[in-house]
């Protein structure tokens, strides 16, 4: 038999005869009436060894391409930044990733001063006073926080976003908020970006705005502005940052934002399709009390020494109940604990370096494409770490797919994100790119069959979509 | 033995300069970050963050897991949270280049092998609990109840049942019940228990009615009792035109003995984090799909894999509610479950559960005798017992217990959980516990009871820290390192 | 002009009022008795109300925390908040010492005064807090 059972025929006869039972099916029998009882075997597959599981294992990962089989261009809120040995070494230490919420802060003085360690580095990342011990991920995050400021900005039922934001974060928000009748407006952003229409849609019923900066499209918000006019009608300014970028744009608080949330994955989490993600979040000292998820505090033991527990408990839904305005009850210790161990790694030198080679790289991809007869640039500078390519042959999944037969994943593309750039596709730059693999980017896809827009002038038809989508 | 030095906190350990990762050059000539960023974006400096090597941060970090009990070093048993052993192997798969390095937004058709194991594992999570509808959206069991209240809404609305607001929660139930509840725009009403710790049906019954939503039941309740009238209870609420939610917390106890979608639930959610052995990862991540009946099903979050003549894709329900998270969902734990359930099979999961009440009822049948167990003598996966005597006798209270039980070498029961029981001791020991194991902490807790009360009052006594001030930590909170020079 | 417990009046959800005339206007001051105190255990901290905002009967006007538990504070008059004790929740450790005096909460001046019928005396009170306890 597989699996991690160890009782000796002995050890049960024991244990059943202190019980004072016949057998284990007489206890289920006193508790579980009999016709409510399976009365055959689930439906699953055989037992299965180590080895030959292992062996499944790796001819179902076989089947997929990966960042270690193929170059990743891909972004679109996760990254294929590099992930440090010290990392995985440290994370997969048992008594970390076996342990549970410090609930008895005695035994788990290691967690607690990681998580306290990690709020400070994510207070320094944002300038803000503030951070909880992480939520779920980034967009479960931005709606975490919109909730806050909901909870926090009274008798308000409008809140405001704009299509720059990444629109799977605006997906969980209208499903949130359509629960509770809260108004969301999302407003468009123009060739300047989007204070514009923001400021124009504030006013004094607008609980809160949320933004991305650098925003999904890899381009810089004007936040300062944002946060002014934001305040001046008495809501909230919240900001979804990439904790990366922090190397060397201002941090959301020194530019006004009351709320700052972020998708962690960049910092030493792996990509595994999608989670579990690191979701971060700081606020300004006002709000802390309405901060979801967990928090460590500092204080001292009963001998004076320094230590760590969990703290300002009556926030969570154990205790406030119907009352909470979330109901997250756990936390992402092992990822948030892989994210202080790679800024600690990092230091300021290594952050602001990582930054630049994000910033430089992806804006030498970005000349490149431009002088490519086949691609146009959607937007003008300033971009951060990604941008947004028009396939002016409008087959943008053709040659994707040519880019990945020839060991490219080359970029996300927008068909099922945003339906204003269905002929485009955002293109994702890290530092762990070289110049070389930028060049062996752009060769590919210039080397991919023409698209069957390509004797078309005008390219924006969608027309030519409906066909390739097949 | 223990390093003091290197579990000063990171920022204490910074000296100005010193740095442990490099990075290459730049490509030449390229244009510099001031060239292509405008000057008023950019910050005058990067965060200060701590300077330290990389020999500083590894030993920093190996002395601070030292401070930790876990279930790879320790008997760990929390009620309700299933510290189960993690096996190793799930890592490793979980690990493999294929696997742990998939970006979420590749297409279908690049990722099969990933999207045949989530479909596989959407099969095993419909067929152990009785319900065909599955997503795997949700990133925790909290997350999972939320969304499923979500799709109860969108049921109700869709049906232009529009005055169901209401949802039971029982008195036993986690507080994340009425909490989700409240955040899916419906009120909660709160249902008794009986002296039995069951349901009461009676006050169940007086608080039916057009205005019902949904009864949220946790079976095996969090007493660790099988709630027998479920069948009743489900036929009751049924009738009255609501559903019936069953929180998945205590799953370990009926894996292929009995199965929610037979015995009435609607709708449910997983830990697999608990049931099928992801590690807790110092309190997450977890994961929290949820299952529903076929009726539900149009209206989950997506996407949710199908296949179609061997071809694997992830496709949004008909009527779905949306998203509840980016991307697709917690996958690495997902990977684990999967491994886990193949591991063990169609008949060793069920082994899983009996050896779980086996063990469980094996700890009650020695601690009984000297600490109040008020719910009877058998239990399903876990029990709960009572420290209100001992508190009355001699000052003994459950916290104090579970702080001297820390000394013996043993992670504490949960306390304090569930209200229904004064003093409350929840004991979880998982099957994967052996008996001298189970033998050593029933004797731990029998000595605690005989100990004076002065000593279990300093308790711990054995660890770095003990007792600390919970009150000054609430009241005048610090939450991040301040440099005292600045 | 130290306030006597024993001449009050109490909530049976353990707020004590203590109704005067101010400039013509019946107004109550309200905090939480010594009891409530007591079963609280270490009060960490508490959220106010502001100035002029009206409540009905009954309405929550603000709570208190300790470490593991939140208690609303309940209005038992309907009015207008016309003072509140800002800087009590800097000092929670005088509200303990100090509940009647130091530890008054709000004023509010009382538009329906029927609220006042349910109130407790002294004697009623402390008979209420002897069954509980």
């Amino acid at each position: 038999m597989n699996g991690y059972l160890f009782h000796t025929d002995d050890d049960r006869r024991e244990m059943l005869r202190s019980i004072g039972a016949e057998s284990v099916q007489e206890i289920i029998d006193s508790q579980v009436p009999n016709e409510l009882q399976m009365q055959q075997p689930l439906e699953l597959p055989p037992a299965a060894d180590e080895w030959a599981l292992e062996s499944d294992m790796r001819g179902l990962a076989a089947r997929n391409a990966s960042v270690s089989s193929h170059l990743c261009f891909m972004g679109g809120g996760a990254y294929d930044h590099f992930v440090p040995a010290v990392v995985d070494e440290i994370a997969s230490r048992g008594e970390f990733y076996t342990s549970y919420t410090p609930y008895q802060a005695e035994v788990s003085q290691g967690n607690l001063q990681a998580m306290f360690e990690y709020e400070t580095l994510v207070s320094e990342i944002t300038g803000l006073d503030v951070s909880n011990a992480s939520l779920y991920d980034g967009g479960s995050a931005a709606t975490e926080a919109v909730l806050m400021a909901l909870a926090s900005v009274r008798k308000r039922n409008k809140v405001i976003t704009s299509d720059a934001v990444h629109p799977q974060y605006r997906q969980i928000l209208e499903t949130y908020l359509h629960q509770i009748g809260v108004e969301l407006v999302v407003v468009s952003a123009s060739e300047q970006g989007t204070s514009e229409a923001i400021i124009e849609a504030l006013d004094d019923q607008t609980a809160c705005v949320l933004i991305q900066h650098p925003n999904f499209y890899g381009r810089l918000e004007d936040v300062e502005k944002i946060a002014a006019v934001t305040h001046e009608q008495g809501g909230l300014l919240i900001q979804s940052f990439d904790p990366i970028s922090t190397g060397l744009l201002k941090r959301p608080g020194d530019m006004g934002v009351d709320i700052a949330i972020a998708e962690g994955q960049c910092l030493g989490n792996p990509l595994q399709y999608g989670g579990p993600y690191l979701g971060i979040m700081a606020c300004r000292q006002e709000l802390m009390r309405r901060m979801p998820g967990r928090i460590a505090g500092q204080t001292t033991d009963r001998r004076g020494n320094r230590c760590w527990v969990l703290t300002l408990q009556t926030r969570e839904q154990h205790i406030r109940r119907e009352k909470a305005t979330s109901n997250i009850c756990s936390n992402q210790t092992l990822l948030a604990l892989r994210a202080t161990i790679y800024l600690s790694l990092l230091g300021p030198q290594g952050l602001k370096e990582t930054a630049e080679h994000c910033v430089v790289k992806t804006n030498l991809a970005r000349e490149k494409f431009a002088a490519s007869e086949r691609f146009e640039i959607v937007h003008p500078q300033p971009v951060f770490k990604e941008f947004l390519v028009r396939d002016l042959q409008g087959d943008v999944a053709g040659l994707l797919k040519h880019a990945q037969g020839q060991g490219l994943l080359a970029g996300v593309p927008m068909k099922d994100l945003d339906s204003r750039y269905e002929d485009c596709f955002l293109v994702a730059v890290t530092e762990k790119r070289t110049e070389a693999e930028l060049d062996r980017l752009i060769e590919t896809l210039q080397s991919a069959p023409a698209g069957r827009a390509s004797d078309a002038t005008a390219c924006d038809s969608s027309d030519n979509i409906t066909v390739q989508s097949v | 033995m223990r390093n003091q030095q290197a579990t000063k906190l990171l920022f204490e350990m910074s000296r100005p300069g010193r740095r442990s990762h490099h990075l290459p050059a730049l490509p030449a000539g390229s244009e510099t970050v001031t060239d292509l960023l405008p000057a008023e974006q950019l910050a005058d400096a990067p965060p200060p963050l701590p300077e330290l090597s990389e020999g500083d941060v590894v030993r920093h970090f190996v002395n601070l897991s030292t401070q930790n009990m876990s279930v790879d070093t320790h008997f760990y048993p929390l009620g309700s949270c299933t510290m189960k052993y993690n096996p190793k192997r799930n890592e490793r798969m979980a690990s493999l280049g294929g696997i742990v390095d998939v970006h979420p937004l590749q297409d279908d058709e690049s990722i099969q092998g990933m999207l045949q194991l989530l479909h596989e594992l959407q099969g095993m999570f419909a067929e152990i609990s009785g319900l065909p509808g599955v997503s795997m959206q949700p990133a925790a069991g909290a997350h999972g109840e939320l969304a499923a209240l979500f799709v109860a809404a969108a049921y109700f609305a869709d049906k232009g049942e529009t005055s169901r607001k209401v949802v039971l929660t029982a008195d036993s139930a986690h507080g994340t019940n009425p909490a989700s509840a409240q955040m899916a725009g419906f009120s909660t009403k709160t249902v008794k228990s009986g002296p039995n710790g069951l349901v009461d049906v009676e006050d169940l019954k007086s608080k039916l009615g057009d205005d019902t939503a949904v009864f949220m039941l946790t079976n095996p309740n969090t007493l660790g009792l099988f709630d027998a009238q479920v069948q009743e209870i489900a036929d009751l609420v049924h009738q009255a035109g609501g559903l019936i939610y069953l929180d998945g917390a205590n799953m370990n106890a009926i894996l292929g003995i009995t199965r929610p979608g037979d015995f009435g639930a609607d709708l449910m959610h997983y830990n697999p984090h608990k049931t099928f052995s992801g590690p807790h990862g110092g309190g997450g991540p977890g994961a929290g799909p949820i299952c529903v009946r076929d009726f539900l099903a149009p209206y989950l979050p997506g996407p949710i894999v199908e296949e179609h003549a061997g071809e694997f894709r992830c496709v949004n329900p008909a009527k779905s509610i949306g998203r509840v998270r980016s991307f697709f969902g917690n996958v690495g734990v997902l990977v684990r479950a999967y491994v886990y359930i193949r591991t063990y099979g169609k008949e060793g999961l069920r082994k899983v559960s009996e050896d779980a009440l086996l063990g469980a009822n094996y700890l009650l049948s020695k601690v009984k005798h000297f600490l109040d167990v008020p719910h009877g003598d058998r239990c399903m996966h876990e029990f709960v017992a009572s420290a209100s005597r001992l508190k009355k006798e001699k000052h003994l209270s459950a916290m104090d217990i579970a702080k001297r039980i820390l000394d013996y070498g043993f992670h504490a029961p949960t306390v304090y959980f569930p209200l229904v029981v004064d003093e409350a001791v929840m004991v979880e020991p998982t099957e994967t516990e052996s008996k001298e194991t189970l033998d050593a902490f029933a004797e731990a807790l029998f000595r605690i009871t005989e100990e004076s009360d002065d000593l279990i009052q300093d308790a711990p006594l054995s660890t770095k820290i003990s007792r600390p001030d919970d009150v000054t930590a609430a009241r005048r909170p610090i939450l991040r390192w301040t440099d005292p020079a600045s | 002009m130290s306030r006597d417990k024993t001449k009050l009046l109490y909530a049976e959800t353990h707020e004590w009022v203590d109704v005067a005339e101010e400039n013509g206007q019946q107004v109550a001051t309200i905090g939480i008795s010594d009891f409530a105190i007591e079963q609280l255990n270490d009060l960490v901290y508490m959220e106010l109300p502001e100035v002029g905002k009206a409540l009905d009967a009954g309405d929550e006007f603000g709570e208190v925390e300790s470490v593991k538990a939140v208690s609303p504070l309940y209005s038992p008059i309907a009015g207008e908040v016309t003072d509140v004790h800002e800087g009590l929740p800097d000092e929670l450790d005088n509200l303990n010492s100090d509940p009647f005096n130091f530890g008054w909460i709000v004023k509010i001046k009382i538009t329906d005064a029927s609220g006042l019928e349910s109130l407790m005396d002294y004697a009623a009170y402390q008979k209420q807090c002897a069954e509980s306890g």
